[in-house]
């Protein structure tokens, strides 16, 4: 449903605030929708069409039945698309929506200029009906469970994406494969040219071999396949896997609904904390009568309420814009701050440069989650936030405070927010063992595998290359290789063979 | 949002296919009675996830907040492992039950003659009351009588009933074969019987309910415990109770066949009788009265007489031998026995598979 006269009214004027304050975003077009309409569009991520997946079903009675128990109640959704689509909750009250909508353009804004959503289609909302099509007729043709095993294969999959593909170059187009008919040429080992009887010495015959040995190391490791580690797995499949046509297709659609979203993993706290400093910027010095002062403060704080236990990604964003902000106004940065080691100096620190606004609006810009704490995360923050690392105690199963310490602080921050605190897994080899057999690697940080679910997606991924596949991991401190076999899972000791260097 | 539904249906469709598969391994495990309203079930099932590349989380993570370094707050913490409800009615149940454990049908004793007058709406009949007029039938047939007498003019339709248009909804008597059941529950509550063993006997006095419930209209239950004597409660008392002292087992038999005389005659009821007990019996001469009475004054009004030994460790009640030595030949006669919560679908086979 369209927005009734008054709220119309209210979108007109905080858009342009909005714009005065300068942010900049696609058309905003907002929709009012009921509560079970917004709980269905939850489940679809936002969107009023997605392809038919159980997943979306099972959201949906969550949030369902959570929000019939009064658990939770979505305020809003916004969609990154060109309009930007985002629904309100009809009978919420006329302060709460105007807050809503204020929160709204600035995700708009951050979706707009943020580098990492530079490269997603802004025409999701019709490419995702596409996909829905596309499944839909799929399953006509092959049967509905058949589908469904694949899409639940490549979904259990889907964090398999380059994050960083936004930066690389385009893949290269393989190479032309013209000179195949001639056959491999010899390598060449070049000579220096040499009397006779000095060549000997000036090409020493060792020399010569081990350079011999060299290149054609190169040319084996050229003929490797991917040349170099690969964290786009399911690109990889995409165009090596031996699959069925329909089944290439379903696969497309997953990585590429997966690399639409992947700017949304990677920039939680920064999305969220840009939208709540803008909805309390618009809320507070433009568009909130006296009455609505204490409701307005009441949601706001609800939003950024720090709950025991648990990070809010909305409190973290806001505070550290806000953190910058004040830093940049002051000049609390540079080497000359840096070198600062006086507290009351540096308490009293203030150049009134008022860089703060273009400060925050140039990070919002440039940065993603990772690079965003790793950057701005100071140890003076973290001890006016009241930050600590808990930690489970694995005897007594309580969770206590382990650290207040910065450094660890950051460590586990980092740690939570890169990769979107999932494991970073590589392709190696795509022919292991010269059997087609898949290896991958898990960087291991530190953290170890949940193995069950290893084991259950590794027989997902069995089941696309129709190969073995092997991936690299440490257990408790020891080096193994997890497997599949097709049928069931394997599992083999690396400690004894010693591992091969550089991996 | 109808494409919702589709995809909730979906989901549900899954999560009732695996409860189906995985029905025999789980038959004592399910929180039968966490949850259950009007002849619907609800059985939580584990939450049903993509398997994914996941770290495992470690209970590590950074928080905010005031607190000490010690023991911090539990609550919290951790997303709470979602724990999904599949809900069912008891039908359905005893379907899958019957489907998972291979259960021959019930063929209920004789009595295919006995009669009830069950019926419903499916005629059409020219008199009776205002209350159940069919609108349109009545009107079709006035409208009928207007076209057929030449009366009927479509530029002005106008319709009214007289008295012999009108058509009421009429009951139909069906002869629906009838069959009398009932089912006496009998525990033994002497200080023996831990919570374990009731937890067991509670399980499977579920699902043979659920079962024989849905080959009867109108099953009556009846709960028998015993100690050392024996009486009749009700089904909550029946799994709460905790009683201690001896057992004599004969008080509930005598209690049962007292009862069996004064409310269910054997010519039209089925009766079945389920006795749970961990064996021990106070003595031998006792035994021997139990097996006597068993014998010829509770089997000859039985259709089905199960015994299921619960046995905790420790114990080895000789009960179960006693009755096979005398009864084990008896094809009225079900003896099983229930070491643990993975043995109650087994248990239940040999009660049921005789199909009596």
């Amino acid at each position: 449903m369209t927005l009734p006269a008054d709220l119309a009214r209210e979108q007109e004027r905080i858009e342009a605030f909005a714009r005065e304050l300068g942010l900049t975003f696609f058309p905003v077009v907002f929709e009012l929708v009921d509560y079970r309409e917004m709980n269905a569009l939850a489940a679809y991520d936002g969107f009023p069409t997605r392809y038919p997946h159980w997943r979306f079903g099972m959201e949906f009675q969550q949030l369902r039945k959570s929000y019939e128990y009064g658990l939770h109640k979505i305020y809003e959704m916004v969609v990154n698309n060109d309009p930007t689509y985002a629904y309100l909750l009809e009978g919420n009250a006329f302060v709460d929506q105007k807050l809503v909508m204020a929160h709204v353009y600035g995700h708009a804004d951050f979706f707009r200029n943020n580098v990492y959503f530079a490269h997603t289609n802004r025409k999701v909302i019709d490419a995702m009906a596409n996909h829905a099509t596309r499944i839909r007729r799929y399953q006509e043709r092959h049967g509905v469970e058949k589908v469904e095993r694949f899409l639940d294969a490549c979904l259990s999959l889907d964090d398999l994406v380059d994050p960083n593909a936004a930066f690389r170059a385009p893949a290269r187009p393989p190479a032309v494969l013209e000179a195949e008919d001639e056959g491999p040429p010899e390598p060449q080992v070049p000579r220096l040219p040499a009397k006779p009887y000095l060549d000997r010495y000036v090409n020493p015959p060792q020399a010569l071999e081990a350079e011999r040995r060299r290149i054609e190391r190169a040319r084996e490791a050229s003929r490797r396949l991917p040349p170099a580690p690969e964290r786009d797995v399911l690109g990889f499949l995409l165009h090596h896997a031996p699959l069925e046509t329909w089944e290439r297709d379903v696969l497309a659609i997953v990585r590429e609904e997966s690399y639409y979203f992947l700017p949304q993993r990677q920039t939680k706290v920064m999305n969220e904390g840009w939208a709540s400093y803008w909805h309390s910027v618009i809320m507070t010095t433009r568009c909130l009568s006296g009455a609505e002062f204490v409701d307005y403060a009441d949601h706001h704080s609800g939003t950024v309420a720090a709950t025991p236990g648990r990070l809010n990604p909305y409190k973290l964003g806001l505070e550290l814009f806000r953190d910058i902000e004040r830093r940049w106004d002051r000049g609390q940065f540079g080497p000359e701050w840096e070198r600062c080691d006086d507290m009351a100096e540096r308490e009293r620190w203030d150049r009134r440069l008022g860089l703060g606004r273009q400060k925050i609006f140039e990070v919002r810009r440039l940065h993603c989650d990772s690079t965003f704490l790793d950057e701005f995360l100071t140890p003076e923050f973290c001890e006016e936030q009241a930050l600590f690392v808990f930690e489970r105690q694995p005897k007594s199963g309580a969770t206590r405070v382990a650290s207040r310490q910065f450094d660890e602080i950051k460590r586990a921050l980092l740690f939570q927010f890169t990769n979107g605190g999932r494991p970073v897994i590589e392709l190696l080899d795509a022919n292991y063992g010269n059997r087609g057999e898949l290896l991958l690697v898990h960087r291991h940080a530190g953290v170890d595998l949940r193995l069950d679910w290893a084991r259950e997606a590794l027989g997902n991924l069995a089941s696309i290359w129709r190969r073995p596949v092997k991936l690299e991991t440490r257990v408790a401190g020891r080096a193994v290789r997890l497997g599949h076999d097709g049928s069931r899972p394997t599992e083999e000791s690396l400690e004894s063979t010693a591992q091969a260097a550089g991996r | 949002m109808p494409k919702i539904e589709s995809d909730l249906t979906r989901f549900r469709q899954i999560v009732r296919g695996r409860v189906r598969e995985e029905l025999r391994r789980h038959l004592g495990r399910y929180e039968m009675f966490g949850r259950r309203g009007d002849q619907v079930v609800s059985i939580p099932v584990p939450h049903l996830d993509l398997p994914r590349f996941v770290h495992d989380s470690g209970g590590r993570g950074v928080g905010q907040g005031e607190g000490e370094g010690g023991e911090g707050r539990r609550a919290g913490d951790q997303p709470g492992e979602h724990i999904l409800e599949a809900e069912f009615t008891v039908e359905e149940l005893a379907r899958m039950l019957g489907e998972a454990l291979e259960l021959p049908r019930i063929r209920p004793r004789g009595r295919d003659e006995l009669q009830t007058r069950s019926g419903r709406y499916t005629g059409i009949s020219r008199a009776g009351p205002e209350s159940l007029r069919h609108f349109r039938r009545s009107y079709r047939q006035a409208l009928r009588r207007l076209v057929i007498s030449g009366g009927y003019d479509p530029s002005q339709p106008r319709v009214a009933l007289v008295r012999a248009d009108r058509r009421y909804r009429a009951w139909k008597p069906r002869p629906e074969p009838f069959a009398n059941a009932a089912i006496l529950y009998v525990m033994d509550v002497s200080g023996s019987m831990g919570d374990d063993q009731k937890e067991i006997v509670r399980a499977e006095t579920f699902w043979l309910d659920a079962w024989i419930r849905s080959h009867y209209h109108g099953l009556r239950t009846v709960y028998v415990v015993h100690d050392a004597a024996a009486r009749e409660v009700d089904r909550d008392t029946f799994f709460r109770i905790r009683e201690s002292g001896g057992t004599v087992i004969s008080s509930a038999y005598t209690l049962c066949a007292q009862i069996l005389d004064e409310r269910f005659p054997a010519a039209d009821w089925n009766v079945y009788l389920f006795h749970f007990s961990d064996g021990e019996n106070y003595s031998r001469q006792d035994t021997e009265r139990c097996l006597d009475i068993l014998a010829q004054r509770l089997l000859p009004c039985l259709n089905l007489f199960g015994y299921g030994q619960v046995e905790s460790l420790g114990t080895r009640g000789d009960f179960y031998d006693a009755l096979r030595a005398r009864l084990g030949g008896d094809e009225r006669v079900a003896l099983s026995r229930i070491r643990d919560r993975d043995a109650i679908s087994d248990s239940i086979r040999t009660f049921l598979r005789a199909g009596r």
